[in-house]
């Protein structure tokens, strides 16, 4: 009776949450009874960090409509920041969870920064400009991380963009920021739990932005920039505020990322624009401006690589193909309507009754 | 000051080979409107099927850069066939996920067939390297004859598009695709032979960037591609000319920053002029303003 009141926003977006939190259940069960594999246990946060960051970047492409390939350097800031801050802590806080709980708001309030100084001049541009610019933002981020040196002694910080001697530190001082090697040792504070309550975190954020005051202006940002400006939406604040609002909760997942390995190092594996062209593909796989699609695609296609395992040195030449075929098949004209015939042949009177029962 | 020189023509060198990549990103923007993500793995493909040619099979080298422009040619009609074709008319985005997935299949594809080891790609260049003020200046075989043929494709392709049917037949579609087919024009062929000239100088800029920097890998091309798309955006994407001139800036920004600033942030320094010139100029330095229309 109740279920009934609910609107079908509400509806759809409950059913969200349930399954982040059904898929939790499941595989806490699955864990405890010895099911789950240490592969697949291993790739539980990094799971978790690419459903955050996909659904962050959905709110960007989908919501916001702006093309941004640059989506692993807010990851990037945020996993450094807050590894940097817990290295740091990790005597004088023994906490891990307050330790956490504090490195997660400086990852994510240093990402927002970013976002912020790096929106200002990438939102006045258009299409594909804003994409190769955003690219190049976070091509920079990963080369400009690369040669930081930063150190500590009873003097206090040394920082040099040459190498761990030039900081000219006292011998009993500790290399925090190691250039190329990046950060080691940082406390393994991130956990399965944790990285599901900051999926729901980010779920509950941007969904309560799609569908508030905001979320509509952005949208209609989106759908019609002259007609949104006339009728009195302050375009670059929105467009601005949904890139900040994106890059915050990117600067989460690399909080999450980085709390996950005692070795953070910007390589173009994790933080180059492989890794936004990656959760790039999840967004648009699940469907642009889809929520509950870009979770599931980030599942999926984390998860084929690993179940296609017994392809050995096909696997990944199997995921491009079904990559490919997926997109013809989606997007194509002709897959569009084969589509159309497949389900009026074969589903049409289920279909139709589904419809009205909506 | 020699040394500035020199630098500056290894530069201008290098840029020649993104000014070819670029030509191959910026022709197919300009008619297909999408951003082709797998082009700079044309590239690598292009090295490995002259080092197949060469090193494997003993032809010569001269040979081997023609079978390698001949696969590459045909491989880029028949990505074209196989994944974009399909999709005209799609998205954009949708366009470009298929892109990086083209990308990926090509890198494993070599994956598969060269494995992950780093293979040595022997120069097809032999010309002996040019001492100039008294070995001051040295130039390397490769250096010259990279930008040569930089310089005699550019003219190549310029009077092609100028004068031949189906040059002229290519800018009527990037101008207009609808109205070019009303004029009888066929779209569809243009668009596979803009794919084919692109292939077949990405295979050449493959060539000629492995002989130069012999490490190859099925990775190869994807760094030499983004920065080749950084070209043809920094020069204007869809503008020959302004591909052109941007590969050939990049190259010497590139150059010059590795050689005063720092060899690990030249990429850096890179990406900071495309984003400076963006600002300044939205569309690139020779890329048409696009008037909104209400």
């Amino acid at each position: 009776m109740k279920m009934k009141a609910l609107s079908k926003n509400t509806k759809s977006n409950l059913i969200t949450y349930g399954m982040v939190i059904l898929a939790y259940v499941v595989m806490e069960i699955l864990t405890r009874a010895g099911m789950v594999s240490s592969l697949l246990q291993g790739l539980l946060v990094p799971l978790c960090t690419y459903v955050i960051l996909a659904v962050s970047l959905n709110l960007v492409v989908g919501i916001s409509g702006e093309l941004s390939l640059g989506h692993a350097g807010f990851m990037c800031v945020g996993a450094f920041a807050s590894a940097f801050f817990s290295n740091y802590t990790k005597e004088a806080i023994t906490v891990s969870g307050l330790r956490f709980f504090l490195a997660l708001l400086i990852g994510a309030a240093v990402a927002a920064l970013f976002g912020f100084l790096i929106g200002i001049p990438v939102l006045r541009l258009r299409g594909d400009y804003l994409a190769i610019v955003t690219l190049a933002f976070g091509e920079i981020i990963k080369n400009v991380i690369n040669v930081i040196f930063l150190g500590h002694d009873s003097k206090g910080f040394h920082i040099s963009f040459k190498d761990a001697f030039s900081m000219n530190m006292e011998p009993d001082g500790e290399v925090l920021i190691n250039g190329p090697q990046g950060i080691t040792g940082t406390p393994h504070d991130s956990s399965f739990l944790i990285g599901i309550i900051l999926i729901l975190i980010t779920l509950f954020i941007v969904i309560n932005m799609v569908n508030s005051r905001t979320g509509r202006a952005i949208m209609a940002i989106r759908d019609n920039r002259i007609a949104a400006e006339s009728v009195g939406i302050h375009i670059t604040k929105y467009k601005l505020l949904a890139f900040t609002v994106s890059a915050s909760l990117a600067g989460v997942a690399g909080v999450l990322y980085a709390h996950n390995l005692s070795t953070l190092a910007a390589q173009p594996k994790n933080f180059g624009y492989n890794m936004s062209i990656m959760i790039l593909v999840f967004v648009v796989l699940g469907g642009i401006g889809n929520i509950r699609g870009s979770i599931i695609a980030a599942v999926v296609l984390t998860l084929l690589p690993e179940l296609l395992r017994s392809l050995n040195d096909y696997r990944m030449l199997m995921y491009a193909i079904v990559l490919i075929a997926t997109m013809i098949f989606t997007s194509s004209p002709g897959g569009q309507a084969f589509r159309e015939r497949y389900s009026l042949k074969v589903l049409f009177g289920q279909k139709k009754q589904e419809k009205e029962a909506e | 000051m020699m040394g500035f020189i020199s630098y500056l023509v290894n530069g201008i060198s290098l840029g020649s080979v993104y000014a070819l990549i670029a030509l191959g990103y910026t022709m197919v923007y300009g008619i297909a409107k999408m951003l082709n993500f797998a082009h700079g793995d044309v590239i690598m493909i292009g090295g490995f099927v002259t080092f197949t040619a060469v090193s494997g099979m003993g032809l010569p080298p001269i040979l081997g850069v023609l079978i390698s422009v001949a696969v590459c040619t045909v491989l880029g009609m028949v990505i074209e066939r196989i994944a974009y074709k399909p999709l005209r008319g799609a998205s954009k985005l949708a366009v470009l996920i298929t892109a990086i997935g083209v990308s990926y299949f090509l890198q494993n594809i070599a994956l598969l067939i060269y494995g992950s080891n780093t293979k040595s790609f022997t120069s097809v260049v032999a010309i002996e390297p040019l001492s100039l003020a008294d070995g001051a200046i040295i130039l390397s075989g490769e250096t010259i004859v990279t930008i040569l043929a930089c310089i005699v494709i550019m003219i190549a392709l310029t009077s092609f598009i100028k004068y031949s049917k189906s040059g002229r037949a290519m800018l009527a579609v990037s101008e207009d695709s609808g109205a070019a087919q009303l004029m009888g024009v066929n779209v569809n062929a243009t668009i596979a032979l803009t794919f084919a000239i692109g292939s077949a100088l990405a295979a050449i800029a493959g060539v000629l960037l492995c002989s130069s920097y012999p490490a190859l890998t099925p990775y190869t091309g994807a760094m030499p591609g983004i920065k080749a798309f950084v070209a043809a955006v920094f020069g204007g994407i869809g503008s020959i000319p302004g591909a052109f001139i941007g590969g050939i800036l990049l190259g010497v920004i590139e150059i010059l920053g590795k050689a005063y600033i720092s060899s690990q942030l030249a990429d850096a320094i890179v990406f900071a002029v495309l984003i400076i010139v963006l600002l300044v100029k939205p569309t690139g330095l020779l890329g048409k303003q696009i008037q909104e229309k209400v």
